[in-house]
């Protein structure tokens, strides 16, 4: 059995208040640049809504994600033959008017202006272009169904559903869904990619765009059925959610999640079987692909798993985060959290606790006791709509693991009112859901209470030992002469001669301390000769003859 | 003006041919975070998707068509019993329809680089430089063709710039063959090295790099963080 990591995280849609701290935060980290002012590596959809970019859940339109010919997995956009006969027009890509048109304001004509009756304003102008803009579209502009009834008909979720459950749902339901890329298990964008720049990393699962191995071809962009990579129109490369690699790698949460108010981001580790992922991303019905997901994931607590873990060269740490993973938990233990879109057959490994909270409203709204156990499950039942809609989303329509999560989440509604007013327990309505108290406590914990440690444990990417191309040996860098620390060597001193530090040569000082001394990778066998004081030469000015070891500098 | 045609035929297309294996390889050593098509599809989807493959393909063909007239010498047709006017008209035809259909997609994505606001914005000054050159070489290079077709026309390029095209790789160029070729060859052939010079510092690049490793590469690619297969640390100088 080969065991592979994974980074993964989940989100509780019940905490998402839509307030876009997540969306900004993450433009200021990543995407406040020439070329990727219409990027949203990170957005908040309001739901139903059309998205952004506008309906992309539409792959008969888009062509993102994978389907199954013949009983094998192929990009839905086509094989390798079909892509690369279309390498001069994407005939799939959506362009700047599907995302929006990003703008700034003329903010100088409120100073320049001349003097007159009205007060002068900042009009809007092309942030692509300059030229004075009419705002039409904008990254959020149904937040909170915002455009009504004539933006919400165009949801390609709700479009698969009748007439009378798109005007009763106006009534019923509308939720907040944060969207980052799925860094997918089966990445369609990755394997639509004509340059291989696209890459999902061994170590920790994380899918990135290599930008001096990309070209430009942006098949990625409509590859990817969630249409979270974006082609940066400056640089001519594609870009896309990192996952905060560099974050992660130092055992820190993703700015997303680190600055999420609400804190209904979970970050952690999954174990999975990747020799199980194409079996499970080909069955044949796709009600069944987030059972075949659950399949792949392999349980970090049993000591099979742990040894086949460490053989295959996860290090201790990561199998100790992945027992304690929060992530784990809600996907495999509780079943709370669900995949988004199982049907593009991607294998996402970003997951969604779906929202209660609107059917307790509308609950409560209809004089009902909104926490009353019985009501509650009954509700779940009746409002077929809500749960139609979010097995749209979560389970290719297949309502039973959705209603499944929402019983299990009332339960414990139910049983925490219990236990804070002090009212007599009730077993069976943990039993009803599959779980026991305790269960039911640990899943409150981690739902309601979880602090920073519990809701983010990330090991970090440390290597367990330094690796020693040079042969060296052990020690630290600064020891020796040409080290980082020391002057460089002196002219006249040469190596080894009187003090370590050697005489001190001014017309050297300048020189970079590591070039020449085999530390610094970028500068091995290189010489800077605007450095050179023309004395001696340097180690680097001419190539090593092969075979000969990399002596001192001959100075 | 011996020595001029010495210089223009027998030393410049060495010079040209320097330029473009250094100056390619000196870009991919120094800038490879530049090699890129720099497409502007984002910004205009409707011109590009009939533009772009008229364009190229047609492009890819007119190659097709300059190896088969350059590399294959006349005494090969003529051993296979190929008529010299079955030749040409092949010539003619096919190669005009893909010359004709290059220059109508070149026509139509300068047009839409000109009128589209945004488009225009995108476009570098190695741009600039670069579309003149290509559609004067296009041109160029029709109008020799076209001239082929008229009954006046005596000259055959396969007897003259063929010959002089693959002296070139013998390291004995034929100056002669070159100089007293009609205008319209040289003009052709001085872009064309004026093309192949400015190729590697422009997006022409972009050619370099026709990922045909797709076709046999498996879907997805892994790739490890520690091991830094490609592209990072040693041999990328910094930026």
């Amino acid at each position: 059995m080969r065991v592979m990591a994974q980074v993964a995280m989940v989100m509780n849609l019940d905490k998402c208040i839509g307030c876009h701290t997540c969306s900004v935060t993450c433009k200021q980290t990543w995407t406040n640049r020439t070329g990727t002012e219409y990027a949203w590596f990170n957005n908040v959809e309001t739901r139903p809504g059309l998205g952004y970019p506008r309906g992309h859940e539409d792959q008969e339109k888009w062509r993102g994600g994978w389907r199954l010919k013949g009983g094998r997995l192929v990009p839905r956009t086509g094989g390798r033959a079909r892509r690369l006969a279309r390498l001069f027009a994407n005939p799939e890509l959506p362009t700047l008017d599907d995302y929006y048109q990003p703008w700034t304001y003329d903010y100088e004509n409120l100073t320049t202006a001349p003097l007159g009756d009205d007060i002068p304003t900042a009009p809007p102008r092309s942030a692509i272009d300059g030229h004075p803009t009419a705002i039409t579209w904008g990254p959020n502009w149904d937040d909170d169904l915002g455009g009504g009834p004539d933006q919400l008909a165009a949801d390609p979720l709700l479009a698969r559903m009748s007439e009378q459950v798109r005007l009763d749902y106006e009534r019923a339901f509308m939720f907040y869904l944060p969207r980052i890329c799925e860094h997918c298990l089966n990445p369609s964008c990755v394997a639509v990619c004509p340059s291989g720049a696209l890459y999902k990393r061994v170590e920790d699962g994380i899918v990135l765009v290599d930008q001096d191995r990309c070209r430009g071809w942006r098949m990625c962009v409509s590859g990817c059925p969630y249409k979270k990579v974006y082609f940066n129109h400056a640089t001519g490369k594609a870009e896309k959610c990192t996952f905060c690699y560099p974050r992660i790698e130092a055992g820190d949460p993703t700015v997303c999640s680190e600055t999420c108010v609400g804190r209904l981001r979970y970050l952690g580790v999954m174990l999975y079987d990747p020799d199980e992922v194409g079996a499970a991303a080909s069955v044949t019905d796709e009600k069944d692909l987030y059972e075949a997901q659950l399949g792949c994931f392999l349980d970090p607590d049993d000591p099979e798993v742990a040894r086949a873990a460490e053989a295959s060269g996860i290090p201790h740490d990561w199998v100790e985060a992945a027992r304690r993973s929060p992530v784990h938990a809600l996907i495999t233990r509780y079943r709370v959290a669900l995949p988004l879109h199982p049907e593009y057959r991607t294998m996402p490994m970003v997951w969604y606790v779906p929202p209660l909270s609107p059917v307790v409203d509308a609950l409560t709204g209809s004089g009902h006791d909104g926490e009353d156990p019985a009501a509650l499950f009954g509700a779940i039942d009746t409002l077929r709509i809500p749960l139609g809609y979010l097995a749209e989303l979560f389970t290719a329509g297949d309502p039973g693991p959705v209603e499944a999560a929402l019983c299990r989440l009332a339960a414990m509604r139910s049983h925490m009112r219990r236990v804070n007013l002090g009212e007599e327990q009730d077993p069976r309505i943990a039993e009803s859901v599959g779980l026991d108290e305790p269960g039911i406590l640990e899943l409150y914990r981690l739902l309601a209470l979880a602090k920073y440690d519990e809701r983010y444990v990330i090991p970090t990417a440390y290597t367990g030992s330094v690796p020693d191309p040079g042969g060296t040996g052990a020690g630290c860098s600064l020891d020796g002469v040409g080290g980082p620390g020391m002057m460089p060597d002196g002219a006249e001193g040469g190596p080894g001669l009187g003090s370590d530090f050697g005489e001190f040569d001014p017309d050297a000082f300048h020189a970079p301390p590591t070039a020449g001394s085999g530390t610094s990778s970028a500068l091995r066998g290189r010489v800077n000769l605007l450095n050179w004081n023309g004395k001696g030469r340097p180690d680097g000015l001419f190539p090593r003859a092969r075979g000969t070891v990399r002596t001192e500098p001959e100075l | 003006m011996r020595h001029l045609h010495t210089a223009l035929w027998g030393v410049l297309p060495y010079l040209t041919l320097v330029v473009l294996v250094a100056g390619t390889a000196w870009r991919y050593r120094y800038d490879r975070f530049g090699f890129t098509t720099r497409s502007s599809q984002l910004h205009e989807s409707r011109l590009l998707r009939v533009a772009g493959p008229l364009f190229h393909y047609g492009l890819l063909f007119v190659i097709a068509g300059h190896v088969a007239g350059l590399l294959v010498p006349e005494s090969l047709t003529d051993r296979l019993h190929v008529s010299e006017h079955l030749y040409h008209a092949n010539a003619l035809i096919a190669g005009g329809t893909a010359g004709l259909a290059t220059l109508a997609g070149l026509a139509l994505l300068l047009h839409r680089r000109l009128r589209t606001p945004a488009i225009r914005a995108a476009t570098s000054r190695s741009d600039r430089v670069v579309y003149p050159v290509l559609i004067t070489v296009v041109l160029a290079g029709l109008t020799a063709t076209a001239s082929g077709a008229t009954a006046r026309s005596t000259y055959d390029y396969r007897l003259g710039v063929s010959v002089w095209f693959r002296s070139l790789f013998a390291l004995d160029p034929d100056v002669t063959a070159m100089a007293e070729a009609p205008l319209v060859y040289r003009l052709h052939a001085l872009l064309a090295m004026a093309l192949f010079a400015l190729w590697p510092f422009t997006r022409l690049v972009h050619a370099f790099t026709v990922p045909l490793g797709y076709l046999v590469r498996p879907y997805v690619v892994y790739r490890s963080r520690g091991r830094g297969e490609v592209g990072a640390g040693a041999g990328r100088p910094g930026r």
